[in-house]
């Protein structure tokens, strides 16, 4: 029976480490089927967001409910209908990219007559097919990533959350990833949710986007909505600026620069 | 592909079978990649064995009751390297979770004690194999092992048991230490006296009273002891050495798994 209601609903969510709020009271609401974007720069709040909605972190504060499953009373049910890739490259080195996709299947409970139909079509619509036996460990950046979208996709989730999606990889893997995915929502019409510091990557992928910044969200709708509003040659970076007074790039602290570094010295050890 | 139908929450009495025959899978697989590591493993058996064995083997200076000391050291060191590979794979769990694999872990539809289960008996399934390795060293070195299949087959369970065990103990001390730095050397601190107030390699009876009081409260005492009742036919205390073993792994599965959630923040 398919879910009704909202792909996802947050009301009033607030996250504190320690004493930093690193979400301070946001609502959202993304309907099924949309490319929806979190933007902002690092250190807004994306990630934690990210990892309280999919069950990582407890609900300090608010409410979020999935395809109308409250993850506070629900995250296993949550956990069955999202796909989650999270913003470092991570896969199992040591085994090749059709055994990780087929540990995934496993841990998803996909049935034993459809595991191995469901791990080739994940890795074919990822173009994996081809280099399924080789150890994960022998792939470039781009194709971890990929073979993560295969690992996330092969419990067929209705709702894709993608932590900064390309972070870490050159122009040419960026691009495949871009497309792979709008290819993907549009063959099964799944909802996508994706957080990105990179305007290009926003304004090409996503239908609506929210501006976030210190925890908060600034401003929302479509991107070309928001530019719109602040004149005819307006980018997403003047509107980021007009309405926070910050920069999508650079107005951050060390820990986001490292965040970045990680995530990138991964790339280069699995990659 | 096909439209998405969400897949029903499997009862818990097959949820964790599953989980934990997927984990040792998993290992297997990996284990047949990277072999290696089996190898660089079984260097400190064979020392044990082979330099200490057989010298003490000689000496005669330890009391074990008319049993060839390399008869008498072979369960314990069995039981021994079981415990090391346990210990730091258990370890592994902060380096999974350094590297993102344990987020996405965590975000399947896996109880974290199904997580814990199915890692401690993938630690098991690990020890195992190098369980093999040293038991056919044992037999080359001359130690008269029993040819009976269901002892040797008890003493795989035993060893599972025991491995499942070290694992939880080194999981739920990478829940509270966190860093993985830290977690090297406290692995290497705990292996050695683990090992040394045991009755691997002498036995009970000769220990000083401090020595003795830490052997008893100390599982792998337990397991070498199942284990030379198994293989060697010493005298033993099967089925206590059972029920502790079993004892301690419920309660470092439980520990474990209040634990591992740390490990996702």
């Amino acid at each position: 029976m398919p879910d009704a209601g909202p792909a996802l609903l947050i009301e009033g969510l607030r996250h504190r480490f320690g004493e930093h709020a690193a979400v301070d009271g946001i609502d959202l609401r993304i309907e099924q089927g949309e490319i929806f974007g979190l933007l902002g720069p690092n250190g807004a709040g994306k990630t934690t967001t990210i990892r309280v909605l999919n069950t990582l972190l407890p609900i300090q504060e608010g409410r979020i409910e999935i395809l109308g499953h409250d993850v506070r009373r629900d995250p296993m049910g949550v956990r069955r209908r999202i796909g989650y890739v999270p913003q470092q490259l991570s896969i199992e080195s040591t085994l090749t990219g059709r055994e990780n996709v087929t540990w995934f299947a496993r841990l998803f409970d996909v049935p034993r007559k459809e595991r191995t139909v469901r791990v080739d079509d994940a890795l074919g619509v990822m173009g994996l097919g081809e280099v399924a036996d080789r150890l994960a460990g022998t792939y470039s950046g781009g194709m971890v990533r990929r073979l993560e979208l295969a690992q996330a996709l092969v419990n067929r989730p209705r709702v894709l959350v993608l932590d900064e999606p390309t972070v870490g990889l050159d122009p040419v893997a960026r691009d495949g990833v871009w497309q792979r995915v709008e290819e993907l929502q549009e063959a099964t019409g799944m909802t996508v949710l994706l957080t990105t510091h990179y305007m290009e990557e926003a304004e090409l992928l996503c239908d609506r986007i929210a501006l976030m910044h210190l925890g908060r969200i600034k401003a929302e709708g479509s991107p070309a909505e928001l530019k719109r509003e602040l004149g005819p040659d307006a980018t997403l970076d003047d509107v980021f600026r007009h309405s926070t007074g910050g920069s999508l790039d650079g107005a951050e602290g060390a820990r986001g620069i490292r965040e970045i570094r990680r995530t990138r010295r991964t790339a280069g050890r699995v990659g | 592909m096909a439209d998405a139908v969400v897949i029903a929450e499997p009862p818990i009495w097959r949820l964790f079978p599953d989980r934990v025959a997927t984990f040792c899978l998993v290992e297997l697989q990996k284990l047949r990649h990277d072999r290696t590591e089996m190898l660089t493993r079984a260097v400190q058996p064979v020392l044990w064995l082979v330099i200490f064995g057989q010298t003490f083997n000689r000496l005669h200076a330890i009391p074990t009751g008319g049993i060839p000391y390399l008869d008498f050291l072979a369960p314990g060191v069995i039981a021994q390297s079981g415990m090391f590979v346990a210990i730091f794979y258990g370890i592994q769990i902060v380096w999974e979770r350094d590297a993102g694999v344990l987020t996405k872990l965590l975000v399947t539809p896996t109880p974290r004690s199904a997580l814990i289960i199915g890692k401690a008996f993938a630690a098991g399934i690990r020890s195992i194999i190098q369980v093999v390795v040293v038991l056919i060293l044992s037999v080359v070195l001359g130690v008269t092992l029993t040819e009976n299949p269901l002892r040797i087959l008890g003493a795989f369970v035993v060893v599972v048991m025991g491995s499942a065990f070290f694992a939880c103990l080194s999981m739920t001390i990478a829940g509270v230490v966190l860093k993985r730095d830290r977690l090297i050397g406290i692995g290497q601190m705990i292996t050695m006296p683990l090992f040394f107030a045991s009755s691997a390699l002498y036995p009970v009876a000769i220990m000083p009273s401090w020595l003795q009081a830490l052997s008893r409260v100390n599982p792998l005492s337990y397991e070498v002891d199942a284990l030379r009742g198994l293989l060697i036919d010493a005298p033993s205390h099967l089925w206590l050495d059972i029920g502790v073993l079993a004892f301690s792994v419920v309660v470092g599965i439980m520990a474990s798994s209040l634990l591992v959630g740390r490990l996702a923040r």
